[in-house]
């Protein structure tokens, strides 16, 4: 194939020292989320209050659902003196008001800096608090100034797993009947599908977190201090006693994760595999479940493979050869190139704020199939996503990633087709499912009609029968 | 009833009920009271904002940047360098050996890029704890790049928003008198406190200038540097948002002699009572007619279809839940114009005074609230069943849970709520809120009835 000959573009500045219009949030909001994520549990930052406020207004408006977020509300006295006080306030104050079973405590930066003893805190707090008077308490590390907002949530994930798993707590009936589930950040509707998928297996399964019904949950006649649903302290503390746990994501194979954890503390065997997006990542997972359930895949999720194939042939022509831009956060990137580069979209670029140094690697494992290598970068911003499609001559035919890229989509006069998180800008964006042959469907059809979309109104005919 | 913490209980008020203000306010949020007021970083922020030809850059990690990236509906008619996110994104390495190469070095590259007219450097929590001296560093940009280059410390934990608004004014009056004030005419003000949002900082300026007055600057919606730096030249500075800008009045008028007045843009009345506020201080009858011509055609214009949604709307109960004191006072007022009740009232910042003042203005039995959270106003909206909430986001989803009415009047806002057009908007937003028929089917109104019997 010949390439278009290329104008030579003036080399932009490579190196730039500020963030210019970030792809990514800090840590301590991907923790606030996995802590939503637990039965009735209340996220509580250890910090200032314009932390708690900012990412609950930051959440809210992706999810459109309350999310409240307690704080220790630093002061400049407390900076000097330490947090002790406040934190100790605070976890009373919120024990009162809420009544929760749990209360997560995640740090911010300036706790961090100032080199707070949380752990020591909360051991003090739990000596002077009798048990039966104070809710179960977990913290995580969790300073903005190191990782993205998935950091954040991987690492809270961990923690949370990490403080309540104990051997034993289960009758040994049923220890071993059943999974431990880490999806990752990913929708509601996801998490749903997940779980919905495992009880068709008919497979116990503990999902961590589970955010599907906190976050999205019904109309109510009377406000729920917290909301219903959510990872059971209980099924957490079970977690050692599962037959395995699979975890989702390719960029955390080689991280400490909760599912490495249960691996080697408790001998659970760990499942690391990618993102189910698409048909192959999707028949990874499948095999897995099928596998650990000791049953084929059920045969409702046959159908919806096999219509999904059939909608990949009913759309390829117009497909093959489109350009995309992915972006967003890692393993979401991974699992949309995946999906994207099966059904003939060519990926020119996979570019995500976070940096886990397992982008690349894991882009080229899931486009083996492709003739070129992907132009991959980690740890960018818009600004320079804009920079190297100009500078590379990208061409992009759309982009898919966050609410966020709507800028750059403007710029670069081409739709932005709106996944992942956050989505700002449209109603329901934790309601988008993903996963499965049945998010892959979805998927689909929303980008072939985008670009259907595109070919309509940007020709002068406009047909009416594409 | 609202379980109230203890520490908190002299911050709520229910007028007729016996009990005594003044209420407790102006203090630090309880810990662990999931507090709806954000930092001091947060009121620097929102008040330096609007300023579209100015490079506004965080120094710290991330979030701060990411969180405040063009959530504003802060119009610009020209730049829009406001509308993009710059962050100096200290990572761990910069925490221990201190961030102010990292700035001076995000500092030039980005003034190089952009060739603002001056840089604002916020200032986060971390940087007051590492001691980064912001301040040298932005001198010596500022020397090299030849703009202003200014210091914003806001560390996010060195006090309230309230403290912030006061930096971002203290920033603002290192502009202040920096300009000529050739051409500055006897009749001149400055709109100060009025953020454009969805454009109102134009309807305010077509106004006045309709008046014959002279607005020098605008501070801050639609803001450019030069025009803030011959502010000083204006005869009088119209103050709207006080909380955030009484600072910035008091200090040009102790400085510069120019005297201010605080109005508000809100409803009607305060809407007129701003025009002919500003006409009667320039004593100029020929200004005064003009004035009055201009609020009858207005008010011609928009009164036919107010008294439309008074008649439907009338009855209706609701809550109020803002930043600042001030525009409670206004939405009290406008919901009452369109014959509605408020039962519930608060405010993240407010003082004694206000709070004085929003209880001689409100009816037997509303609740008025100081530095409230969602517990509290859930239990305050199904108390006083609500029909609409009106407040920012993050109060949105209370009452929407509840399946309660909401009209966002904050800084994300997308509709012109100010003036005479922005009352007829608002009416119609409250309206659309109160009356759509979705309310039919949310549990609170409905109960347990059956699927069956609704119609």
């Amino acid at each position: 194939m010949s390439s278009p000959a290329r104008t030579p573009k003036p080399a932009p500045k490579p190196n730039w020292v500020s963030t210019r219009n970030p792809c990514k949030a800090c840590a301590p909001l991907g923790a606030a989320l996995v802590m939503r994520g637990i039965e009735g549990a209340l996220p509580f930052l250890h910090g200032s209050q314009g932390c708690a406020t900012y990412m609950r207004r930051y959440l809210i408006s992706h999810f459109r659902e309350p999310m409240d977020i307690a704080t220790s509300g630093f002061s400049e006295a407390t900076t000097i003196f330490g947090g002790g006080a406040n934190l100790r306030q605070g976890l009373q104050n919120v024990t009162s008001q809420y009544k929760p079973s749990l209360i997560g405590i995640a740090t911010t930066c300036l706790t961090e800096t100032i080199g707070e003893d949380v752990h020591g805190l909360l051991h003090e707090y739990r000596r002077d608090v009798a048990p039966e008077t104070r809710p179960e308490l977990v913290h995580v590390s969790t300073p903005s100034y190191a990782g993205t907002h998935i950091d954040g949530f991987n690492d809270a994930v961990r923690a949370v797993v990490e403080q309540l798993a104990e051997s034993g707590t289960l009758p040994s009936a049923y220890a071993g009947s059943f999974i431990n589930l880490f999806p990752g950040m990913v929708s509601a509707e996801d998490i749903r599908y997940l779980k919905e998928v495992a009880a068709e297996f008919a497979l116990p399964v503990t999902v961590f977190p589970d955010y599907s019904e906190t976050l999205d949950g019904p109309s109510m006649e009377k406000y729920k201090k917290i909301p219903e649903g959510g990872t059971s302290i209980a099924s957490l503390r079970a977690t050692p006693a599962a037959k395995a746990s699979i975890e989702l994501g390719r960029t955390l194979r080689h991280k400490k994760t909760a599912a490495s954890f249960l691996q080697e503390r408790f001998e659970v065997p760990a499942r690391r595999i990618g993102l189910p997006i698409g048909v192959h990542e999707s028949d990874i997972f499948f095999a897995a479940l099928e596998k650990l359930a000791g049953r084929p895949v059920p045969d409702k999720y046959q159908k919806e493979r096999g219509r999904l194939i059939d909608a990949y042939v009913d759309g390829h022509k117009y497909l093959f050869g489109k350009r995309a831009i992915v972006f967003g956060d890692e393993d979401l990137v991974v699992g949309l190139t995946a999906f994207l580069a099966e059904i003939g979209v060519v990926p020119v670029l996979c570019a995500s704020g976070g940096k886990s140094g397992a982008l690349a690697h894991s882009v080229a494992e899931v486009t083996t199939h492709l003739r070129e290598a992907v132009l991959v970068r980690d740890g960018v911003d818009f600004m320079t996503m804009a920079e190297e499609a100009e500078l590379k001559d990208l061409k992009p035919d759309f982009i898919i990633g966050s609410s966020k890229g709507a800028k750059l989509a403007k710029q670069l006069g081409v739709p932005l087709i709106r996944v992942g998180f956050p989505i700002h800008d449209r109603v329901g964006g934790h309601r988008i499912l993903h996963l499965g042959y049945r998010g892959a469907q979805q998927l689909f059809d929303l980008v072939v009609n985008t670009l259907l979309e595109v070919k309509q109104e940007s020709n002068p005919i406009g047909y009416s029968y594409l | 009833m609202a379980d109230i913490l203890r520490e908190r209980e002299r911050q709520v008020y229910r007028k007729g009920h016996g009990e005594a203000l003044p209420i407790d306010c102006e203090k630090q949020s309880a810990a662990g009271s999931v507090s709806q007021r954000a930092c001091v970083f947060c009121g620097s922020r929102v008040v330096l904002y609007p300023i579209a030809d100015a490079l506004h850059i965080v120094h710290g990690p991330i979030g701060c940047a990411s969180y405040t990236w063009d959530i504003r509906g802060a119009l610009s008619s020209g730049p829009e360098l406001h509308r993009l996110s710059f962050s100096t994104d200290l990572h761990e390495l910069d925490v221990v050996h201190g961030g102010e190469k990292k700035l001076y070095a995000a500092l030039c590259e980005l003034i190089d890029a952009h060739q603002p007219k001056a840089a604002f450097v916020y200032g986060t929590c971390i940087v007051g704890v590492i001691g980064d001296d912001i301040d040298a560093v932005c001198k010596r940009v500022s020397m090299e790049k030849g703009i202003p280059v200014l210091p914003v410390h806001s560390e996010g934990f060195k006090g309230t928003k309230k403290d912030g608004y006061r930096a971002a004014c203290e920033a603002l009056l290192k502009i202040v008198g920096t300009g000529s004030v050739e051409s500055v005419r006897p009749h001149s003000i400055n709109i100060l406190g009025d953020f454009n949002l969805a454009g109102e900082t134009w309807m305010i300026r077509d106004y006045y200038e309709r008046m014959g007055v002279q607005v020098v600057s605008c501070i801050t919606g639609d803001g450019r540097i030069d025009e803030i730096r011959r502010a000083h030249g204006a005869a009088l500075n119209v103050v709207q948002c006080s909380g955030s800008m009484t600072y910035l009045a008091k200090t040009m008028k102790e400085k510069y002699g120019a005297p201010f007045i605080r109005v508000s843009y809100f409803g009607v009345e305060d809407m007129s009572k701003s025009l002919y506020d500003v006409a009667r201080h320039f004593k100029d009858k020929e200004m005064l007619t003009r004035t009055q011509e201009i609020v009858r055609t207005e008010l011609q214009r928009v009164m036919p279809q107010l008294n439309d949604y008074r008649k439907m709307l009338a009855g209706k109960r609701a809550a109020i839940y803002v930043g600042g004191a001030f525009k409670a006072f206004s939405l009290v007022s406008a919901l009452r114009h369109l014959g509605m009740t408020t039962v519930m009232v608060g405010s993240q910042t407010g003082n004694k005074d206000d709070y004085e003042q929003l209880r001689e203005i409100c009816d037997e039995g509303t609740i008025i609230v100081d530095d409230s959270n969602p517990l509290e106003l859930s239990s305050f909206l199904e108390e006083k069943d609500v029909d609409v909430f009106i407040g920012g986001v993050k109060e949105r989803p209370i009452a929407y849970k509840l399946g309660i009415g909401f009209c966002d009047h904050n800084h994300e806002r997308k509709e012109a709520l100010a003036g005479f057009e922005g009352m007829l908007n608002f009416a119609r937003e409250v309206y659309g809120s109160v009356m759509s028929p979705v309310w039919r089917l949310t549990p609170r109104k409905r109960g347990s009835a059956p699927l069956e019997v609704v119609k």
